[in-house]
């Protein structure tokens, strides 16, 4: 085995495109690894600990790049290393293209341009955000790891302009029908959506278009908008806005618990909304659903898209069909093939929100979880890279996605987890999320079949019963196409839900103890 | 001042992105006129001559 780079000085690219670079390079004969990554500290801790590091590698500044292969032998590598171009650029550019370098470059070629949609490290994406906003523009920041100090300048210097930002850590939104950076393609309609957490809007949105309602617009307002520090000012400029627009008849307002004195600060806001608003509170430990409150609480996504539907179309009868009669009968016989020690549940997930109101699902089962983003009740996992009893895991959480892409364009974290959680011999039931929809993985499903399959047929091969239960969150408009990713896992053994909500309520009643003999 | 989130909302996105070129795809994809930015860390991302370039400017 022999190991070797190239650093190319001041040449930044993206995680995304970086994860494709070193997958290209992966998949080449005789690469036993490789990687390519700007040359942060954090970076060269990473290469480090895969055995790739110290020498060159340590003279590497940030805004370098660095590929690094570890080959079987002398001859691959120096081939792989030869062809640095190749591996960055396999098709060339556009003849005549000329790159744009700045903001002010671009606003030159589009000036009546109305948002700024950034990704870049976070340790610079305030003074990006800043600059867009001088130059009238509202922001989608993406971008996570800004300072909580510089959100609250950003925040309020947009107030002052009539501008919005969306973000920090802000992954989703729809605006006029367009997703912007983690959307479904969800049908355009009467319900209007702020959300502190992309994945809840994906959840809300695609809950609502299988309802066959529609969104008006879709905006994220970053984790921590609603917190004391920050006071819900996003919040309140999406809500000012959703009130004029003429599409939007339902606004629905989706977030964890609002800090005390935002909470009572905003109360009277929602309250005085000109239209019909739903709000669920996630992870919320009591109702927080003021006495003589005008708008509507709810605990759940699910029972928010239900709602707002409702509430849209006027009327009260449920939005969403009943429970079919054969998730009964699924749920006995999955629960009869569960036998002592396998008891318990481990959550991979890969959207946060999923991951949290599981948690809170369970909870209200009397179920108490583990968990590296536990709720309040629910103990914090000592090492988030070892489950213990029933464990939910986010693997989108910063120590898993420090330096490389979210799990929800690249699976090879939760693929490891999956097979480590399938060598327990006490687990009894994986829940796994897929998330579809732009930008995200173009196969969520299928990127994961094989260690589902090799996860079941583990279990089956020790004289056991591995439960594979999922989640499916998008729509049939998506180019992973719904119908085709809920057969793919069907087909590997899972039982599928289209809803986290549906899914985590199913892994509850299945860990319960048995009621009565299994048939059969 | 017109509030410009509302013309936004009214009008639809007319983009610039900076960071992951993944998200001026999609939203190419989707009609959108997005102007890519090639964007590199100010200073080769030197963090002091970066804090020295802001006072200059």
């Amino acid at each position: 085995m022999v190991t070797g780079c190239v650093i190319r000085k001041n040449e930044y690219h993206d995680s995304v495109f970086l994860m494709r670079v070193a997958r290209r390079i992966s998949e080449q004969k005789g690469v036993l690894q490789a990687a390519a990554l700007m040359g942060t500290e954090k970076n060269k801790g990473l290469l480090a600990e895969i055995g790739i590091g110290g020498g060159e590698i340590e003279t590497a500044a940030s805004g370098d790049l660095i590929i690094a292969v570890q080959a079987e032998d002398a001859g691959t590598l120096s081939a792989v290393l030869g062809n640095v171009e190749g591996w960055l650029h396999p098709s060339p550019d556009r003849p005549g293209a000329i790159p744009v370098r700045t903001l002010e470059e671009a606003l030159g070629r589009q000036p009546h341009s109305n948002l700024a949609v950034i990704s870049i490290p976070g340790q610079y994406a305030a003074r990006e955000a800043r600059r867009a906003l001088e130059r009238g523009l509202n922001v989608f920041l993406f971008s996570d790891h800004v300072p909580v100090k510089d959100e609250l300048a950003l925040k309020e210097y947009a107030r002052e302009k009539g501008l919005m930002v969306l973000g920090p850590d802000c992954g989703t939104a729809i605006i006029g029908g367009k997703g912007i950076g983690f959307a479904n393609a969800v049908r355009r309609g009467p319900i209007g959506v702020i959300g502190a957490s992309g994945t809840g809007i994906q959840e809300f949105t695609t809950l609502v278009h299988h309802a066959g309602s529609g969104i008006s617009h879709a905006l994220g307002t970053g984790s921590r908008d609603l917190s004391d520090e920050i006071g819900g000012i996003s919040a309140r400029s999406a809500l000012a806005a959703l009130e004029s627009d003429p599409l939007t008849k339902v606004i629905a307002l989706i977030s964890k618990p609002p800090g005390e004195k935002t909470l009572a600060q905003l109360f009277p806001r929602l309250q005085s909304c000109s239209k019909p608003l739903v709000a669920c509170f996630l992870g919320s430990g009591k109702s927080i659903q003021a006495e003589k409150a005008s708008y509507r609480t709810v605990r759940t996504l699910d029972a928010a898209a239900a709602k707002a539907v409702q509430m849209a179309a006027g009327r009260e009868k449920a939005a969403f069909p009943a429970e079919s009669p054969d998730i009964r009968t699924l749920l006995q016989k999955e629960k009869c093939g569960i036998r002592p020690p396998r008891r318990f549940l481990r959550g991979i997930f890969a959207g946060g929100t999923f991951c949290y109101q599981a948690q809170q699902i369970l909870a209200d089962a009397g179920v108490s979880a583990y968990s590296n983003a536990p709720l309040e009740g629910n103990q914090k996992l000592p090492d988030a890279g070892r489950s213990l009893d029933h464990t939910l895991v986010d693997m989108g959480a910063d120590e898993f996605t420090s330096g490389r892409p979210h799990p929800m364009i690249d699976a090879s974290l939760r693929r490891e987890r999956i097979l480590q959680e399938a060598e327990d011999p006490e687990v009894a039931v994986l829940l796994l999320d897929f998330i579809l929809g732009f930008n995200a993985s173009a196969d969520p499903a299928g990127d994961l079949v094989a260690p589902i399959t090799r996860a079941k047929a583990a279990a089956k091969e020790k004289g056991g019963f591995l439960s594979i239960v999922a989640s499916v969150c998008g729509t049939e408009g998506d180019s992973q196409d719904f119908v085709r990713q809920v057969k793919k896992l069907e087909e590997a053994g899972a039982v599928v839900f289209p809803s986290s909500a549906r899914a985590a309520q199913f892994c509850a009643d299945l860990i319960r103890p048995q009621e009565g003999g299994c048939r059969g | 001042m017109a509030d410009r989130l509302e013309e936004l909302l009214d009008k639809g996105p007319l983009a610039v992105n900076l960071g992951v070129e993944d998200f001026a795809n999609s939203l190419k994809s989707q009609g959108v006129e997005v102007v890519h930015v090639d964007w590199t860390p100010p200073a080769g991302g030197d963090r002091e001559m970066m804090e020295l370039l802001e006072q200059l400017l």
